[in-house]
């Protein structure tokens, strides 16, 4: 069975468990915890590892499959961290017929990840987008807070290159 | 309550007020199909099959009648042509995303998916085929595997891991067309803390979990004559068996099993109630001597490999309370590669030992550490009731044909007190009579307290001038109470016995499935457990002490309970697991 557990190291500091315990022991008794405390501690640790979702388990005695199945199915919570550079592919309506799709499948294929995940090294995450207003220049892509727009798939591996 | 009226398919009907219409419906003889309803543990009306046709004033609709409340005056159409053609389109909806191998499948003749497709006259199942999930099969656990190419997600497993048994290592996981049952970070069952109990596999309506299949390993020893092929049958195998061959729930199938495991060729039909009575000489005896010498109270059974394995992950603190004694299949399957081999001039590694469960943890039990007495595993091959239905399918075996047989001796040999051990609160009743006569020297035989299919039972017996208080638990669920009533310090019991199962082994994760819609309306732990007291009160002997063949492997073997050879062979160790 292939493993979800993220390949991205876990450098979660003492500070952040300490400010997630507190959250736990404040909400742990209340009907429905589970989503506030899994929404602020996604916003502790920027995402909800294997690590997180233990330390979640043991203080509330909610079993972490049942964790992992709230977390896998809400999009807002991610099992990945964010990487140094964030890749976001516009796959809006406009972009998506001007050939987005093959860009995103191009830029998980080089990466080696899946979108929503992080490459090992901690350096690419990529997440698919819906439209960013820019439909003129279809189809986009943003790294970080650069624009990269009128892409082809060739466009790929040179757009890489600059972050290297 | 108060009644109200119905009207089911023209016909009137009182019911009380917060009766379902599938209940309502059960009341006037007609079954509504369900696939993901069980009674107080699924109900989310989530499958859509039970839907029926329901007319509160404001015209007929669907609703699921398995979570819908009847109101008074309510006009109920259980098989309209609407409700016909949307069962049947739910099941052509499912079929399109369903690995739809039936012939090679382990569910095949007894599917309740199958059934309700030929129920419903479903001739294309293509109808609505698209796109298809496709899933790895998972058989990293030692008991069972997953496919969930063959799962309905009706979430019935789900619903048993985490309700019934407290555990919850299964679940939903991703959303809409994506949604699989798995673990957590997509970890296989093996590598998580379930205990290997298997009531996910005697709840699942389809194929898509079972207990690995060790029939063929087991056929190619009996052919082998190299090998002594040793079988040993546990007590509650033989109140389910009988129901892989049409039988009604509930029937006796002791002389008959005896009789087809001999005419598949094993070379000795050996019974686990001889270690059952085993096991009580070894347990009343600890219990004594915990009692006398201040030992770790109160002592907990360890005849149940699930409830073993979830105290090792759940609560290792308290496995200093748990008995050492193997469980019976184990101590048999020493007792035979130790006593029987040399007894008879067998090596034992020559000798096959073969056990038919009605529990699929047996499977994990076997590979444990500290198992192997005889420098060899106690036991080779944990077979459930379902496999042993399947080999003398198989076999060409008319099993309601065969003749009454009877256990081959010496280890065949057993008495009323073992064959009860197959209920919630035999293994209890058992030790208590022997402890009795041990402590008194008088004799103590019906103890109707601990019997009955109740999550946890409470008693308290004069035993000589010593109050003893016991408490059964089965169910995981339930016994996470017990349990924690000694972790806070309210359990005033001195001996508990906890089965992983409800009701015990005669509704282990092992034996025949029942179909839902017969385990709604009718308590099978409480038909099976029926089969075993009436064995028990007919048998000429119901304490395990006065077993003839027990005391003769005492005197040649061990000597007393609790020997220094005793312990070698029959006792074991546990090791702390850890929570996935």
């Amino acid at each position: 069975m292939s493993s979800a557990k993220s390949t991205v190291p876990f450098k979660g500091t003492p500070e952040q468990e300490a400010q997630l315990l507190q959250v736990i022991e404040e909400k742990k008794d209340d009907k429905g915890a589970l989503m506030p405390i899994l929404q602020k501690a996604q916003e502790i640790y920027g995402y909800l590892p294997i690590e997180v979702q233990k330390i979640v388990s043991d203080k509330t005695g909610i079993p972490l499959e049942k964790i992992y199945g709230v977390v896998t199915f809400y999009a807002q919570f991610s099992l990945y961290p964010k990487g140094e550079y964030t890749i976001s592919v516009c796959l809006g309506t406009a972009c998506y017929v001007k050939g987005s799709g093959d860009i995103y499948n191009k830029l998980q294929e080089k990466l080696g990840i899946a979108g929503g995940e992080c490459t090992p090294d901690g350096k690419f995450s990529l997440d698919a987008c819906r439209c960013i207003g820019a439909c003129g220049l279809a189809p986009v892509l943003t790294v970080n807070e650069d624009v990269y727009g009128r892409l082809t798939v060739d466009d790929v591996d040179k757009i890489l290159e600059k972050y290297a | 309550m108060a009644d109200i009226t119905v009207k089911i398919n023209g016909v009137e009907l009182s019911v009380p007020k917060g009766t379902t219409v599938l209940e309502a419906a059960h009341i006037a003889g007609i079954e509504i199909p369900t696939l993901c309803y069980m009674k107080e543990i699924n109900e989310i009306g989530a499958c859509r099959i039970c839907v029926t046709e329901v007319n509160e004033g404001r015209g007929f609709r669907l609703v699921a009648a398995c979570v819908y409340p009847c109101s008074d005056n309510m006009e109920i159409r259980t098989s309209s042509p609407k409700v016909i053609e949307s069962r049947k389109k739910t099941l052509e909806l499912i079929l399109s995303d369903h690995d739809r191998k039936c012939l090679s499948c382990v569910r095949s003749g007894h599917c309740e998916l199958q059934k309700l497709c030929k129920d419903y006259g479903v001739e294309d199942a293509a109808k609505y085929d698209g796109v298809k999930n496709e899933f790895e099969v998972d058989n990293s656990a030692a008991h069972m595997y997953r496919d969930n190419n063959k799962c309905i997600l009706c979430r019935r497993c789900v619903a048993v891991c985490a309700k019934t048994q407290g555990i919850g290592v299964i679940g939903a996981n991703e959303r809409g067309f994506k949604t699989y049952i798995g673990s957590a970070f997509d970890m296989g069952l093996g590598e998580t803390s379930c205990v290997s109990c298997g009531q996910c596999i005697a709840v699942c309506p389809v194929g898509a979990i079972a207990e690995k299949d060790f029939t063929k390993p087991v056929l190619e020893a009996i052919a082998d004559p190299e090998k002594t092929v040793l079988v040993q049958t546990a007590p509650a195998v033989r109140a389910g068996l009988a129901e892989c061959f049409g039988n009604p729930i509930g029937t006796n199938a002791e002389g008959k099993m005896a009789a087809a495991l001999r005419r598949l060729g094993f070379d000795k039909v050996f019974d686990t109630d001889f270690a059952a009575d085993l096991t009580i000489m070894e347990e009343a005896n600890e219990f004594v001597e915990r009692v006398q010498n201040g030992g770790v109270l109160p002592m907990i059974t360890s005849c149940s490999p699930g409830w073993v394995k979830f105290c090792e992950h759940y609560y290792p603190e308290l496995l200093p309370h748990l008995s050492s004694c193997k469980s019976p299949q184990q101590m048999f399957g020493a007792t035979a590669k130790t006593y029987y081999a040399e007894k008879m001039g067998l090596d034992p590694k020559n000798i096959v030992m073969v056990s038919i469960m009605p529990c699929t943890a047996k499977k994990f039990e076997i590979g444990r550490e500290d198992q192997s007495a005889a420098g060899v595993p106690d036991v080779d091959y944990a077979l459930t009731t379902r496999e042993l239905g399947r080999m003398i399918e198989r076999a060409g075996i008319n099993f309601n044909a065969l003749p009454e047989e009877k256990f081959d001796d010496p280890l065949g040999i057993s008495t009323g007190a073992a064959v009860i051990f197959g209920a919630t609160g035999g293994v209890m009743e058992a030790a208590l009579r022997t402890a009795y006569n041990t402590l008194t020297g008088g004799t103590l035989i019906d103890i109707p307290e601990v019997r009955g299919t109740e999550g946890i039972k409470k008693a308290t017996y004069k035993v000589g001038d010593l109050d003893v208080n016991v408490t059964v638990a089965s169910g995981l669920s339930n016994a996470r109470e017990v349990l924690d009533s000694i972790k806070n310090g309210t359990c005033d019991a001195q001996f508990i016995e906890i089965m992983a199962c409800p009701g015990g082994c005669v509704n282990g994760g092992g034996q025949p499935q029942v179909p839902m819609g017969i385990r709604n309306f009718v308590d099978i732990r409480a038909e099976r457990a029926k089969v075993l007291y009436d064995l028990d009160k007919s048998m000429p002997v119901r304490q395990s002490h006065e077993n003839p063949a027990i005391k003769q492997v005492y005197e040649e073997f061990f000597g007393k309970p609790g020997s220094h050879k005793a312990h070698e062979v029959l006792h074991t160790s546990y090791v702390k697991r850890s929570v996935n």
